[in-house]
């Protein structure tokens, strides 16, 4: 293929073809790139920074970043691992993630990443702050204690659904998830086949009487850190 | 070989990882050969009674007297362990820390659905512990060497990461032993 070259990352060669961006190649040859604002299908979006890599020697988002002929990317390193825990860390402190009673818990993205970097605590105080729940519609609550606000659930509606349900509100630590809709959730054209509702990498939106169906053990990130899945196609 | 000195406490938790230590079943055998205990819930000694090699704290600091213990287990203690989300995040109890205090006495014995209180008086007696504004988790309040989250942390988390710090050697504890629920 005239359009494919390789590119080194952490001393392995990774093929990749042209506008095909760093994280995407990476995972391709069994390569996990850490991320969370990032979800197959989704225009790339490079707001979490966790997939920060360094493409000769700069920093970037593996997601955003296309990968470059005979580069040298640096992804599983002391340092980057160090980015990352601290990242986690943050968002942990602020949102209100009460893990022991979160229905997502075990199959959280953000909690399945903490574990893999090692996070048993974070250093930074929590901020505790207020947030609010809208339990309006019949079978959708949107919590957004645990938003991240990796803006996937907006990019999925907008861009797979093509409904435009959520959006963001605000500025700063303000900032928080809003719907398209003068009130509530339920006065939004959301339904329950929404692709965006799987999209939510934390719990901040579920399906309503879908919880803890899954036993603890069964879960997705129970026994396996999260990537375990990529790197098993490594070559 | 002399034992290694253990105090525990129960702060604001729910004795639910002091359950979990006592889950290592027939191995508490084996721990009363390795260790001796100061202050727990597990003897009821009440005050440290002297230096201590490990202090395992369970719940973080809602009131007065959780600071209080959790100072004496600091300047006691070589080494303490945060045991459980209470201590390491706050917890459950930290669930009223974005609602302000007033509001939340105010719920429980004034205003609540199924409060019967003519009086209208919330408990304010000197022997009652002050709550704090919020509830903080003990790396908050003091330095904290070990964190063993968990809601409650397994018996065989505890136990693997306990026996490492008493054999003086770095806990690397497997993948599914470190979770947060």
């Amino acid at each position: 293929m005239p359009d494919t070259f390789t590119f080194l990352m952490d001393g392995r060669s990774v093929v990749a073809t042209a506008g095909q961006s760093i994280l995407e190649a990476a995972e391709a040859g069994g390569i996990y790139v850490p991320r969370l604002c990032h979800k197959p299908g989704l225009v790339p979006w490079g707001a979490c920074r966790i997939c920060t890599v360094r493409m000769n020697d700069r920093p970037c988002a593996a997601c955003t970043q296309p990968a470059v002929p005979g580069s040298v990317v640096e992804n599983d390193t002391e340092e980057l691992r160090a980015y990352r825990r601290t990242l986690v860390e943050m968002l942990f402190v602020e949102g209100n993630h009460f893990c022991m009673l979160c229905e997502k818990s075990g199959n959280c993205e953000l909690q399945a990443l903490a574990y893999r970097l090692g996070v048993t605590a974070p250093r930074a105080p929590y901020f505790f702050q207020a947030r609010d729940i809208d339990a309006s519609h019949p079978d959708i609550i949107l919590d957004r204690n645990r938003c991240i606000q990796c803006a996937r659930c907006i990019r999925t509606s907008k861009d797979l659904d093509g409904k435009n349900v959520f959006g963001f509100l605000g500025r700063g630590t303000a900032k928080r998830i809003g719907v398209n809709a003068r009130v509530r959730l339920r006065d939004t054209e959301v339904d329950l086949t929404d692709l965006s509702l799987d999209a939510c990498p934390v719990g901040a939106l579920l399906r309503k009487r879908e919880g803890f169906r899954v036993p603890v053990g069964d879960r997705l990130y129970d026994l396996e850190p999260i990537g375990s899945d990529i790197e098993r196609n490594s070559p | 070989m002399t034992r290694k000195r253990i105090a525990t406490t129960s702060l604001a938790g729910c004795f639910g990882c002091h359950m979990s230590i006592l889950d290592i079943d027939e191995r508490f055998l084996a721990l009363a050969d390795l260790v001796e205990f100061d202050r727990s819930p597990i003897d009821d000694i009440k005050h440290i009674s002297r230096r201590c090699d490990i202090g395992i704290i369970e719940g973080g600091c809602c009131n007065e007297e959780n600071v209080e213990t959790l100072r004496e287990f600091r300047r006691n203690c070589n080494v303490l362990i945060a045991l459980g989300d209470c201590a390491t995040m706050g917890g459950i109890p930290a669930l009223r820390n974005n609602i302000p205090l007033e509001q939340c006495l105010l719920e429980a014995y004034r205003d609540g659905p199924s409060v019967q209180n003519p009086s209208g008086l919330i408990p304010n007696h000197p022997e009652l512990p002050l709550l704090l504004d919020k509830v903080y988790p003990c790396h908050e309040v003091v330095r904290i060497e070990y964190f063993l989250p968990g809601c409650p942390p397994s018996a065989e988390t505890i136990w693997q990461a306990l026996v490492a710090l008493l054999e003086g050697r770095q806990a690397d504890l497997p993948y599914e032993l470190i979770k947060y629920d």
